[in-house]
């Protein structure tokens, strides 16, 4: 007999699934109703991921089988500390944007409000399911839906967003069949698809041909998924024209839980010891250090608010992959193995996430999409700038925020493995950072109007509504107080514990 | 040496961190928000005066937050130099925070609610740097004391100021940059990077080429010394109310710098790696060259605030030039010239911004006859123009004393004629300001013949504050229980 929590696997993804089609049909009769349904329902998801992540920390993994079939014939959902983990990041912030949503899509999308909440719902299903899943064919349909959902979704502003949604649609429809090839290639030289089963049968094959090929499938499949530079290019206006929540979990969310996908394949159906002798890791560093300078640049040249955010998100996909490519050869406790490019899977969601809603906070009030349209809102909106301010000091990593220890962390790991040339990659970085959010900072803020100097004028206060203010001023006090949380390391067993899993640092 | 844990460093800290949440929240009754301020700036001087005795028994004040990684905690350490830097910061605080609310409702200031607050913030920043116990928590701090001063710096808004803040950033933030890579690095190497009197690296630690290149990123990373060619941002800054360059670019910001210098030198690397290395004769060379060059700078400036800039610039490099001697002597004079210079050039700021607030003059060349109608104010200068060229009755004459025996321990005489031409130098562009002041006639003079002027002098918040900072300046130049707790705590701290 199966413990509640145990259930809690399936009830998740099923839970928010069934939302979207009451979501669905209550828009037909109460169009106000659809938004709480999928808050309500984001809250027990939330709270199910908390009970799951404690039950496996203190009890171990849990194993799911759908319907009752014994793997690997039937489905298996295996909850760990990793997922674990990514599922509790994944719906706080999702619970964050519902909230955040209400009133933005009353505003933005007035008449769309029911197809919007409904399709949310999907892309939460989508990604629910990819996390739990622990069957590769599985996770390859969770990863459709997401990205249909997720197209639908970036579409729903029309005219331009239509563009970058059709973009995003062919590059993202590649990587799928990419992975899709992938998973093809390890089911013929198997015979099988549940994860833990092919990291028992592959050993023997490690050095075929196919089973190599199969890895580089999944690697650009889901690079081009996670906008790794250089195939990121749909994702620019992909972030920028979609609605600001909807930014918000594409830059925070959607891009992280690809990373997810690949670690996932890489270390539980591949496992560490095929990559020794490989360097798969060495060129993810490279590239992502690239990825890193190259972002920073060009989120510099950027005009418009929502593209310099995007842009900033491809560098740091570049700070989580660049974690990655060092999780083999850093290991020591607590900076080696996958710890700073988990950590920095939540504090890039904490820190995007706040900054895109902040975006479309000004969107909301002011139709502000250019940055030079911002000067002097600081005074007019003061809570969501001083957000804005916290937010992008985290960005640039002065401590203690988030944004600070990953750095402390990548720079510690890079320097575990002799690689100077990352920590002068982080440092430089984020000095761009500093040139680009310092910008906007000064705009808010500091320059004045011709002939206004020394006496302000008195300006009339508008914020947003409450709906949307608590979740970015939520958002920016977590950037803070979260930082101080990894630098205390209480959070750091659970991520121990990955490292332990994956045997990236030799047990605990 | 003892060691009691103790709460007393945190209780420091909350109190410019409370004041600055409570000076938000008053932002609209300007009355409580001053309270505020003056309330956080006593309760903190008032906690770092309670450490004094535990000091002076021996002991240090310990306490230890958590770990952050195997050899890192978060930390505080008092020992009795960081109390020091700690003192003179706290307490001058207190004066400028009366001055400030004279200068700033004077001169009715437009974002006063911004300025206090982030004043507070910058010297929990400066106090905690003071305070720490290892690198990694210092830099926190350290960071925390940048980003909170560039809304002062660019305070007036104007296109001068906003560049003045972005050079201040880019400057100060790269520093950072290269502090945090010489942290960790020192991390990776030694396994720690808490301050021990006598260094942390161990011969055979690390190839000597690796040491001198962390040296090299240390000193690049302390760019808050304002030494040369990396200077330029100070100078800038001076757009900044007056009270802001009073107390954070003559004493929390740039001492924070030097601070920082004097902990990698003594406290990181040691003196006998240093000398080991080679170190020592580079960067007292180094110090020299801007003690001179900046005095030469300050020659050919009108405006009296950049002047005395550029003194800073010279100054801060004597405490360097003191360190790098790397002789009991030299140290002392170095770590007694943090407050002693702290008190003299917080005196000459304090003057320039009464003479702007009572005659709206920034300029030396505009200053002739200001000795008659603002005597307080101009003798309270001459008191600090005179230490800042080492004469008694100033306090900066003994530590510029220790400092020329210093140079003398290091047998070399070269060192002794950079102090001494430097000296001169600081004569050379300080006295002509006491000249105009004193002897000379203001131009509007003539035009009314006869009729003594009358004195006018600045609001008496203001005078107050700068009367008693000139006062200070003399004390430490006589023997008194005062100057005595702090001879006996730089001994403590040089360890002789």
């Amino acid at each position: 007999m199966l413990s509640p929590v145990e259930h809690f696997p399936l009830l998740v993804v099923v839970l928010s699934l069934f939302s979207a089609f009451s979501i669905f049909l209550a828009g037909w009769v109460n169009r106000r109703s659809c938004v709480f349904i999928s808050i309500g329902t984001l809250i027990v998801q939330f709270s199910m991921a908390i009970a799951i992540l404690h039950r496996v920390l203190t009890k171990g993994p849990i194993r799911y089988r759908l319907g009752g079939w014994v793997p690997p014939w039937g489905i298996e959902y295996v909850m760990d500390a990793f997922n674990g983990y990514i599922l509790v990041v994944l719906l706080f912030l999702a619970t964050v944007c519902a909230i955040y949503s209400k009133r933005n899509i009353e505003h933005e999308l007035p008449e769309k409000r029911a197809s919007f909440h409904t399709i949310y719902q999907l892309l939460i299903t989508g990604l629910c399911g990819i996390t739990v899943t622990g069957d590769i064919f599985n996770m390859y349909v969770f990863i459709e839906i997401t990205s249909l959902s997720a197209y639908a979704l970036i579409a729903s502003r029309g005219k331009i967003a239509l563009k970058a949604s059709f973009t995003y649609l062919v590059l993202g429809s590649i990587g799928a069949c990419f992975f899709l090839l992938g998973i093809g290639f390890l089911y013929a030289v198997t015979g099988s698809l549940n994860m833990e089963d092919l990291s028992l049968l592959l050993p023997p094959f490690y050095g075929s041909r196919a089973v190599r090929a199969a890895l580089v499938f999944f690697l650009v499949g889901l690079s081009i998924k996670m906008a790794l530079f250089p195939l990121h290019t749909w994702l620019p206006d992909a972030h920028a024209f979609a609605p600001s929540e909807v930014s918000a979990m594409l830059s925070g969310i959607i891009i992280e839980v690809s990373t997810y996908a690949f670690l996932r394949v890489a270390f539980s159906v591949f496992t560490v010891d095929f990559f020794k002798g490989l360097p798969v890791f060495e060129i993810v560093s490279w590239v992502s250090a690239g990825a890193i300078l190259f972002g920073s640049i060009w989120a510099m040249a950027q005009t418009n608010l929502k593209r310099m955010l995007a842009y900033s998100s491809v560098a740091n996909m570049g700070y989580i992959m660049l974690a990655v490519g060092l999780a083999t050869t850093a290991t020591r406790p607590p900076w080696g193995g996958l710890t700073p490019a988990a950590m920095h899977i939540l504090n890039h969601a904490l820190m995007k996430g706040c900054l895109f809603l902040i975006a479309g906070a000004y969107i909301y009030k002011g139709n502000l999409w250019e940055i030079r349209d911002l000067q002097g809102w600081g005074r007019r909106m003061p809570y969501t700038s001083a957000a804005f301010v916290i937010a992008a000091l985290s960005m640039i990593g002065v401590p203690p925020s988030v944004g600070f220890v990953s750095k402390l962390y990548i720079i510690l790991a890079s320097l575990e493995t002799k690689q100077f040339v990352f920590v002068g990659v982080l440092l430089l970085s984020s000095l761009l950072n500093l040139i680009y959010f310092w910008r906007v900072i000064e705009l808010l803020y500091m320059k004045v109007h011709e002939g206004e100097h020394g006496h302000v004028v008195a300006v009339p206060r508008e914020e947003v509504p409450w709906s949307m203010l608590l979740p970015i001023l939520i958002l920016s006090s977590l950037c803070i107080l979260v930082g101080l949380l990894w630098l205390t390391k209480i959070p750091i067993p659970i991520l121990d514990e990955v490292n332990a899993m994956f045997r990236l640092t030799g047990g605990r | 040496m003892g060691a009691g844990p103790s709460s007393l460093p945190m209780w420091a800290l909350l109190g410019p961190a409370l004041g600055s949440v409570l000076i938000l929240l008053s932002s609209k009754r300007p009355n409580l928000r001053e309270f505020w301020t003056l309330g956080a700036s006593l309760f903190q001087f008032s906690i770092v005066a309670s450490m004094v005795p535990v000091l002076l028994r021996g002991e240090e004040v310990v306490s230890r937050l958590f770990t952050m990684f195997p050899g890192i905690d978060f930390e505080f350490r008092v020992d009795a130099f960081g109390l020091l830097f700690a003192l003179t910061a706290s307490f001058l605080w207190i004066l400028v925070s009366i001055y400030s609310i004279g200068y700033m409702r004077a001169l009715k200031e437009h974002g006063q609610t911004r300025f206090y607050f982030c004043f507070a913030l910058a010297i929990l920043g400066a106090v905690g740097v003071a305070l720490s116990g290892n690198l990694v928590t210092m830099y926190v701090f350290y960071e925390i004391l940048t980003v909170s001063t560039y809304p002062l710096v660019a305070h007036e808004q104007s296109a001068e100021a906003l560049f003045a803040g972005r050079k201040y950033l880019a400057y100060l933030l790269t520093a950072g940059c290269f502090l945090l890579a010489a942290i960790a690095m020192t991390y990776w190497i030694s396994g720690t990077t808490d301050f021990q009197r006598g260094g942390i690296f161990k011969t055979g630690m690390a190839s000597s080429l690796l040491l001198v290149t962390l040296f090299v990123l240390f000193v690049l990373g302390f760019m808050k010394a304002a030494y040369m060619p990396f200077h330029s941002w100070l100078p800038s800054a001076m757009v900044a109310p007056t009270p802001v360059s009073a107390l954070l670019h003559a004493v929390a910001v740039v001492k924070a710098g030097v601070f920082g210098v004097v902990r990698t030198v003594h406290y990181i690397y040691g003196v006998d790696l240093m000398g080991q290395l080679g170190l020592g004769g580079f960067l007292a060379l180094f110090a020299g060259f801007t003690m001179i060059v900046a005095s030469l700078f300050a020659i050919a400036q009108d405006n009296l605030k950049r002047r005395l800039a550029y003194s800073t610039i010279s100054q801060l490099s004597y405490i360097v030039f003191g360190v790098a001697l790397l002789g009991p002597m030299g140290i002392t004079g170095a770590m007694l010239h943090i407050p002693f210079h702290g008190f003299m050039k917080i005196t000459l700021f304090l003057c320039a911004g009464s003479i702007l607030v009572a005659t709206g003059k920034k300029n030396v060349s505009e200053l002739g006859g200001i000795g008659r109608t603002m005597p307080v104010t101009m003798l309270a200068f001459m008191v600090g123009a005179f230490g800042m060229c080492g004469l008694p009755p100033a306090c900066g004459f003994v530590s510029k004393w220790y400092l020329g025996l210093g140079t003398l321990e290091a047998g070399n005489l070269l060192f002794l004629a950079i102090l001494l031409i430097s000296s001169l130098l600081d004569v050379v562009y300080f006295f002509p300001i006491l000249y105009v002041a004193f002897f000379e006639r203001s131009s509007g003079e003539e035009s009314t013949p006869g009729g003594r002027k009358r004195v006018k002098e600045a609001p008496l918040t203001m005078v107050i504050p700068l009367g008693l900072t000139a006062l200070g300046s003399i004390l430490f130049c006589f023997p008194n229980p005062l100057t005595e707790m702090v001879l006996k705590l730089v001994r403590m701290a040089v360890g002789g």
